[in-house]
């Protein structure tokens, strides 16, 4: 028996045999999913081949999330369709206020390890950090999916991220683990391949694993998979009652190529506009003012993440010129922080809380840019107008550094304030 | 459908993204409906574009083509607006599946990208491998597309192929 690794475990327990990468494989599916922003197109998709009546409900599940509660007749107007779409059919549809469908997917146990799970998303790469050989594709290819049940793939080269450091820095977190490895690898530096994380896991929660892989996509990769250790273990089934079967890649497996990030040496990072492997210390940006900050996204919007910026809401009020908008990413994230008094710290510091929307991130709803306006937020992407006005910019952030924004009006070193 | 395309150079850099085709703020105005997002495609980066662009235009860039967003939107309005062909050093790859989805062809080229001006006239053969710029004499061989995307490219996209035969190719 070879050594393998995660990726070629996963795919070699459907497959009966593991692939080798550049190789085009036919796998099984357990899971595709679409939300509001990637439906239209797939059900156009499914209309046109005449194939609407043969999409299979147990794979399919749907998300009304990027647009939510509608804040245009045209959203509703779909809303309404998914709806409609979904009683007919008996899919199951996670509707308004549910949650993020990323987050959605680990907290109702969807995702979980060795399974395979399409999202019509880029950021499905998320669930890679529960085991999940999960990716993200197209409107078409995922009407197919959940159709057949099958997709063709690439099998991607393997690269092993060795991560060292027993525990994360004062004031860092895994979104600052995140954005140095994008910024190591440069935003096409892992095009079509597959990170799998190794070494000192112990230093990222599930939460920050989460981050982590939910961000490999920035950097062009298919996969962002970590081991599944107790740690995730015991997250899971104590979180989401979920049994989560281990997964570790063999101790000889071989990789097409090695990274190494020492986390020790991390300091809190901002991913500068308009290009997400832009990234500068802190140190660099300091003192420029932002007129918006945004807590909240599948990258950033889960309970960690919340606890992390009343740290520093907790004794500072939001500045005046300041708009800071939080949005855990699912109703279930909310209920924990509300009964945890969070909700009323962010209220009371100043924050617009909402929850289980993707909206500001892409600029969508609840909180756009106007020209020539700066925010920083704890989303995944800082591209030209991505959050409103071509002329507005966007930094990427912790949330640690965005609540320290919040509270000063400027990008700030948030171990000040901690 | 002929996998041979000769047309007008249209010439970007690296790093184009989902967004720089289609803005997400286009997208979530129009919620799905293409034919309305037409004249907004390229409209941050090339102002006018959707009026200069003729049918059978090549777009020419450089690593990292479609980063971004996995709407599959970008793919389809280069596709409605009769773009022939997209040639990039490198693409991401959710942009390069619904390329191939969308029947829009798309090739990995290196050499020919970097001599290319606005308005060259290049041609792409998508199954022999060629890309050539012929205003500037410069021909490259590059690697085709194995099966099944050549036949979802020849029949126009995954949904016109299965209009066709009736069945997946897989």
């Amino acid at each position: 028996m070879p050594a393998l690794t995660m990726t070629e475990k996963i795919l070699a327990k459907r497959l009966g045999k593991a692939p080798s990468p550049g190789e085009h494989v036919v796998v099984p599916i357990d899971y595709v999913y679409m939300h509001d922003g990637t439906f239209p197109l797939a059900l156009r998709v499914l209309r046109e081949m005449g194939m609407e009546d043969q999409v299979d409900p147990g794979r399919l599940i749907l998300f009304i999330d990027h647009a939510a509660p509608a804040p245009s007749v045209a959203a509703a107007l779909v809303h309404q369709e998914m709806r409609r779409f979904a009683k007919k059919h008996g899919v199951r549809l996670h509707d308004v206020g549910r949650g993020i469908s990323h987050q959605v997917m680990v907290e109702e146990g969807y995702a979980r390890p060795w399974r395979i799970i399409l999202g019509a998303d880029s950021h499905t790469v998320t669930l890679g950090a529960v085991g999940s050989f999960a990716t993200g594709v197209g409107s078409t290819d995922a009407a197919v999916a959940a159709v057949s049940g099958k997709a063709w793939i690439r099998v991607p080269e393997q690269v092993r991220v060795r991560l060292s450091g027993a525990e994360l820095p004062r004031g860092v977190m895994g979104k600052d683990v995140a954005l140095k490895l994008v910024s190591v690898l440069g935003a096409n530096g892992a095009i079509y391949k597959a990170l799998e994380f190794q070494g000192d896991l112990e230093a990222l929660s599930l939460a920050a694993r989460l981050t982590v892989s939910n961000m490999v996509v920035e950097a062009g990769a298919k996969l962002g998979l970590f081991p599944v250790d107790e740690l995730t273990a015991k997250t899971l089934l104590e979180k989401y009652d979920v049994e989560a079967p281990r997964l570790y890649p063999d101790a000889s497996a071989e990789y097409s190529d090695e990274l190494e990030l020492e986390l020790g040496s991390l300091e809190p990072l901002v991913a500068a506009p308009p290009r997400v492997d832009n990234v500068k210390a802190v140190a660099e940006v300091e003192g420029i003012e932002v007129d918006q900050v945004f807590i909240g996204s599948c990258t950033n919007g889960r309970y960690e993440d919340f606890v992390a910026a009343a740290r520093i809401l907790r004794r500072h009020h939001v500045r005046e010129s300041v708009r800071c908008i939080a949005v855990p990413a699912s109703r279930r994230v909310f209920q924990e922080l509300s009964r945890d008094g969070i909700i009323d710290v962010l209220a009371e510091a100043g924050c617009v809380v909402t929850y289980g929307t993707c909206g500001p991130c892409l600029g969508a709803h609840f909180g756009l840019l106007g020209e020539g306006e700066t925010a920083i937020s704890t989303s995944n992407r800082n591209f030209v107008g991505r959050m409103g006005h071509r002329d507005s910019k966007v930094y990427l952030a912790s949330p640690l550094t965005a609540a320290a924004a919040a509270v000063t009006g400027r990008i700030t070193d948030p171990r000040s304030l901690i | 459908m002929s996998l041979v395309v000769r047309g007008r150079a249209w010439v970007l850099g690296d790093n184009i993204t989902t967004d720089h085709i289609i803005s997400g703020k286009y997208k979530y105005s129009k919620m799905g409906r293409l034919e309305d997002m037409l004249p907004y495609v390229f409209a941050d980066v090339i102002p006018g574009f959707y009026e200069k662009v003729r049918p059978g235009d090549v777009i020419v860039a450089g690593e990292g083509f479609g980063y971004g967003s996995s709407r599959e939107h970008a793919a389809r309005l280069l596709k409605m607006i009769d773009i022939g062909a997209v040639m990039a050093k490198s693409f991401h790859r959710i942009f390069y599946r619904n390329a191939i989805n969308s029947g829009l062809p798309v090739i990995v080229a290196k050499r020919v990208p970097d001599v290319t001006e606005q308005g060259d006239i290049v041609e792409v053969r998508i199954e022999e491998g060629i890309v050539t710029n012929v205003t500037r004499g410069v021909v490259e061989r590059v690697a085709g597309l194995e099966e099944p995307l050549l036949s979802i490219l020849r029949a126009g996209g995954l949904v016109e192929y299965v209009k066709r035969h009736g069945r997946l190719p897989w």
